[in-house]
């Protein structure tokens, strides 16, 4: 029995101007799961993913979130984008990280839970004067800041500027700051883009631990297949804007249409190839 | 309908002399995104240069109108284009990698030397022109009111179609316009590839303070008289018809200083002529509001 | 071409020096030859007639030459440059007493009025300072924190002056009534400009509150009705000690205190309400700097598209911004109305606004300390250099121009965080953006 569904796509084309970026894509992420997004480049990943956060208005489809624990549904191509983390609470990070360079680690984290602290200042009028609801509030922001800031390893860098900190930890904090925003599902570009092994391996076990302590789905791109078979329980691939496979890791990776679209095949082989996935 | 096509063809030339002024804006900003706000000043340092060598072209001699009006055309473009460079040498280019807002202070301070500068060196007062060009033609009559295009007019006009011909010829079919769109696109990129790029910035600047010396000697020869503080308004209307056509783009600019000099000319004609700026601005917001990057701007898909 | 590791030869030297210094030579000659060495005068037909100065243009292009020679010279004979002139350990200690400076500071406004009590004229002058700097502040909370890009910060003083000009004449309620109103007047201006803006890139921004500010301007001067156009308003009310008129009447301030009467009350007043109004200014800022929506502002100059990512609503962001800062401009335009008395349009140009985003931008952006220093070094020297009488714009502007190359981040090179876990550590300005003027990429 599968576990219900967090993000539904339904139909979803994406075309700006007269190229067509996603075509008519389907799928459906579980709750509780970590589903990967792969295909070559230009494939429509990051459209996809800038559609689902608000980024892009998608020309037609649909995309539903709906939320595990309280049965809130939303319908994520109709909300402006800053509700679609406040509301849905679909966080993301970014292929090219974007810190806020010039603040600092912890400083980061803060504006993460720029809603929550919002309200309890009194929308700025009442902590303006000094309210202990709101120290509360900021105490609070802070523990949890820490929290994630020693999870993911950068808890003695939480002073410094995010501006001058390595490339790795840079991705760590970025996801650190995703997660203070409370997410149902948490959408990764390329995280382990840039790792190596030893890094890789330590975010694979920091996804599945999001996963199975914290409950949160997760949806990643990526291209670093040894990260993607590893951890996740279901594999989207897309190629030119299209869903050319979508299943268990075990049946993706031995699916020859997707180790046609990756590897590129020989010429003599081309006839051969086309006829055995159908085209 | 006679005084509507009279406030048309005025408007015309009016947008026509903003229309030049703004190419220096619209490409300055394209190459190093940078709002040279000193730019309008250039334009009234060329109005005065061409005021000075009139006057020294008549004492010596040279009675020849067309024959005075080419030589100043050629001395002022020359000159003011030499400001242009100096300005871009001196407080420009070491702010060039600099942050945004560095340059814009830079600028503005030019702006301050420039009509000071002016002002110290001629003195405060207007000068006036008398008028070099005279008559013109009646096109049609009616209701009393007679339809007139003067000859003035159409030298602006024609001057103005002609250079942007030239230029657009330019930036397409050069080298120097190869050069100066690919400085547009990437910076970096066009220095890594071998482009001269401090040459290429300065010849920007250099051709758009040439372009501002044209439309300082249309303005003196249409309206008879400068000020040292001519150079604020119309800078800021020119830069106002930029941003209207799209910022960036060469037709935009064009076309934003022929739309700001009709709202101008018609508002005075009909309306009121004290709020003819306000009625300029208050187009351009509203424009902005359903255009957020101009008429003929690139629209903008954020790179997320 | 390195100009310090081949060994000095002066023939050589002097030879490239002097070819340099006769090409800057005839660039000088190009550009002051029509200006300078000819002078156009109104003659007495009213008809242009001009003047030659041969020997002004010759003396600068010779300057020029002198001048450009010698540079050249010392550049390529010594390795200088202005900052090895200031040792290190200057530096580091300047660095060290920021702290203490903004104290010290603090601690000498309090005081001026007490040392130049008999200085009218350096009191005004005092007064005219801490105005900029309430101004400063004001913008520094649009520009400096949020990295909105306001060209037009005048509009809302203007706002601020007349609301309190009409309020006060036409109500005749006290000061302390009209200058909130005055100032909630100027945050809803600030929000009307805030609307059309919210989806503009940096430099529309620009060019649009820029046209919004002349549009203020243009509506106060024509709009003879309500605001006396060219004329403007007169005969605004002075300001009172809490009811008692700064006069030589029985029931004036003087009287009341025991004190003979001077005119120098109402100035000492005058200076301690705006340092009032300007400290007010500061605390808010700062407390704000350390509240969700201060956070917010600066996020949103860091990364806009991160910001919206994370679920903050940069629409009410950026209003709120600009209603803040344009109240307290509102406030300063109170405060300048009722001290001046008299208000009309020729004080709120789009000069004031450059000024005031000069001070903004040369203090150090996001800096409370940076924009107090930059408006008295800028507002002081601007006085200072009243002896070059017609020549002081012009010096001006050329020092403007030489400040922001010097220091382009400002004179206040850090950022300092809101909150810290452990340290407090300042943030070299290289690592923090500032008011973009295009898309963030």
């Amino acid at each position: 029995m599968s576990a219900p569904p967090i993000l539904t796509v339904e139909h979803l084309t994406m075309r700006f101007g007269g190229l067509v970026a996603v075509s008519d894509l389907s799928f459906c992420a579980r709750v509780k799961e970590i589903t990967a997004l792969i295909g070559p480049n230009g494939a429509g990943k990051t459209t996809l993913f800038n559609c689902v956060t608000g980024f892009y208005k998608p020309t037609v489809g649909r995309l539903r979130l709906d939320h595990p624990h309280d049965n809130a549904s939303f319908l994520l191509e109709r909300l402006p984008g800053f509700r679609i983390a406040r509301d849905a609470r679909v966080a993301r990070t970014f292929q090219n990280v974007r810190l806020f360079a010039g603040m600092t680690a912890l400083e980061n984290l803060l504006v993460a839970q720029h809603n929550p602290l919002m309200v309890a200042s009194g929308y700025t009028v009442l902590a303006l004067f000094g309210s202990p609801t709101y120290a509360r509030a900021q105490f609070r922001a802070i523990d949890k800041a820490r929290y994630w800031l020693e999870r993911v390893g950068l808890a003695d860098r939480a002073d410094d500027p995010a501006g001058v900190l390595p490339y790795g930890a840079q991705r760590r904090l970025e996801i650190a700051r995703a997660m203070c925003t409370d997410p149902v599902l948490l959408c990764l570009d390329e995280p382990a883009a840039g790792l190596n092994n030893r890094e890789s391996a330590e975010l694979n076990a920091f996804l599945r631990a999001l996963r199975d302590e914290h409950g949160i789905s997760i949806l990643l791109i990526e291209h670093d297949m040894g990260v993607v078979m590893e951890i996740s329980d279901h594999i989207v691939v897309l190629d030119y804007g299209v869903k050319i496979a979508d299943g268990a890791a075990h049946d993706v990776r031995n699916n020859p249409s997707v180790i046609a679209a990756y590897l590129g095949v020989a010429d003599e082989e081309l006839a051969q190839t086309e006829a055995e996935v159908g085209l | 309908m006679e005084y509507f096509v009279q406030q048309l063809i005025n408007g015309v030339t009016l947008g026509s002399i903003y229309g030049l002024i703004a190419i220096g804006y619209t490409m300055v900003y394209g190459i190093i995104g940078m709002i040279n706000f000193a730019h309008g000043d250039i334009f009234m340092v060329g109005a005065f240069l061409a005021l000075i060598a009139f006057l020294v072209l008549v004492a010596l001699g040279v009675s020849a109108v067309p024959l005075a009006l080419f030589i100043v055309l050629l001395v002022s473009m020359a000159l003011t284009a030499l400001y242009g460079w100096t300005v871009e040498r001196i407080a420009y280019r070491p702010l060039r990698h600099s942050f945004r807002l560095a340059p814009l202070i830079s600028a503005i301070g030019i702006s301050i030397v420039l009509q000071n500068y002016v002002q110290v060196a001629q003195g405060a007062r207007v000068k006036p022109l008398p008028p070099l060009v005279h008559g013109g033609y009646t096109l049609f009559e009616g209701n009393d009111f007679a339809v007139r295009l003067s000859h003035i007019q159409i030298i602006v006009v024609v001057t103005t179609l002609v250079l942007m011909a030239a230029f657009s010829f330019l930036v397409a079919r050069t080298r120097l316009g190869r050069n100066m769109r690919a400085c547009e696109q990437d910076l970096k990129m066009a220095a890594l590839v071998g482009i001269d790029v401090d040459r290429t910035i300065s010849l920007t600047f250099v051709i758009g303070a040439a372009l501002a010396a044209v439309a300082g000697l249309m303005f003196l020869l249409y309206y008879g008289v400068v000020d040292f503080f001519i150079g604020f308004l119309a800078g800021v209307k020119a830069f106002t018809a930029a941003v209207l056509g799209g910022i960036g783009s060469l037709p935009g600019a064009m076309i934003g200083g022929i739309l700001i000099g009709l709202i101008e000319t018609m508002w005075s004609a009909y309306f009121s002529i004290e709020y003819k700026d306000v009625a300029a601005f208050a187009i351009l917001i509203i424009v902005l509001i359903f255009l957020p990057t101009g008429i003929l701007g690139r629209p903008e898909v954020e790179k997320v | 071409m390195p100009n310090d590791v081949e060994p000095a030869h002066p023939r050589l030297g002097a030879f490239a020096a002097a070819k340099e210094a006769a090409l800057a030579a005839l660039v000088a000659f190009g550009l002051f030859a029509l200006m300078v060495g000819i002078r156009t005068e109104q003659g007495p037909t009213g008809a242009l007639i001009f003047t030659t100065r041969f020997a002004l243009l010759a003396e600068i292009v010779a300057a020029v030459f002198v001048g450009r020679f010698l540079w050249a010279l010392i550049r390529r004979n010594a390795n200088i440059s202005i900052g090895r002139f200031v040792p290190t350990s200057a530096k580091t200690a300047v660095l060290g007493i920021a702290p203490y400076a903004a104290a010290a500071f603090l601690a000498f406004a309090l005081i001026v009025p007490i040392i130049f009590y008999g200085n009218r004229y350096l009191l005004d002058l005092c007064i005219l300072i801490v105005t900029y700097t309430m101004l400063g502040f004001g913008l520094n909370i649009v520009v400096g924190l949020a990295g909105l890009l306001d060209l037009g910060y005048v509009a809302f003083y203007a706002v601020g002056a007349y609301s309190y000009a009409l309020i006060a004449q036409h109500f005749g309620l006290s000061f302390w009534i009209c200058l909130p109103l005055a100032g909630i007047l100027a945050a809803f201006a600030g929000m009307l400009l805030g609307f059309p803006v919210l989806r503009l890139r940096g430099d529309y921004l620009a060019i649009v509150t820029l046209g919004f500010g002349e549009i203020i301007r243009l509506i106060l001067l024509n709009w003879q009705d309500l605001t006396g156009g060219p004329n403007g308003i007169p005969g605004i009310p002075r300001p009172s000690f809490f009811g008692l008129p700064f006069n030589s009447s029985e029931h004036g301030f003087a009287a009341t205190f025991g004190l003979s009467y001077s005119p120098t009350h109402r100035i000492v007043f005058l200076y301690y309400l705006i340092l009032a109004l300007a400290l007010i200014t500061n605390w808010v800022t700062l407390r704000l700097r350390r509240l969700p929506i201060g956070r917010a502002w600066e996020a949103l100059r860091e990364d806009e598209i991160a910001c919206r990512a994370l679920g903050v609503n940069t629409t009410t962001t950026k209003l709120t911004a600009f209603a803040m800062g344009a109240m307290f401009g509102g406030f300063a335009g109170a405060f300048f109305a009722t001290r001046q008395g008299f208000i009309s349009p020729e004080s709120f140009t789009f000069a004031e606004s450059a000024f005031v985003l000069a001070i903004v931008v040369l203090g150090g952006m996001g800096s409370q300390l940076g924009v107090a220093v930059a408006a008295t070094a800028m507002v002081g020297g601007f006085e200072l250099f009243r002896e070059f009488d017609q020549y002081r714009m012009l010096v001006f502007g050329a020092a403007m121009v030489a400040i922001v190359i010097y220091r382009p981040r400002g004179l206040v090179a850090t950022r300092t965080p809101s909150v810290w876990l452990r340290e407090h550590k300042d943030i070299p300005a290289v690592i923090v953006r500032d008011a973009r003027t295009e898309t963030p990429a």
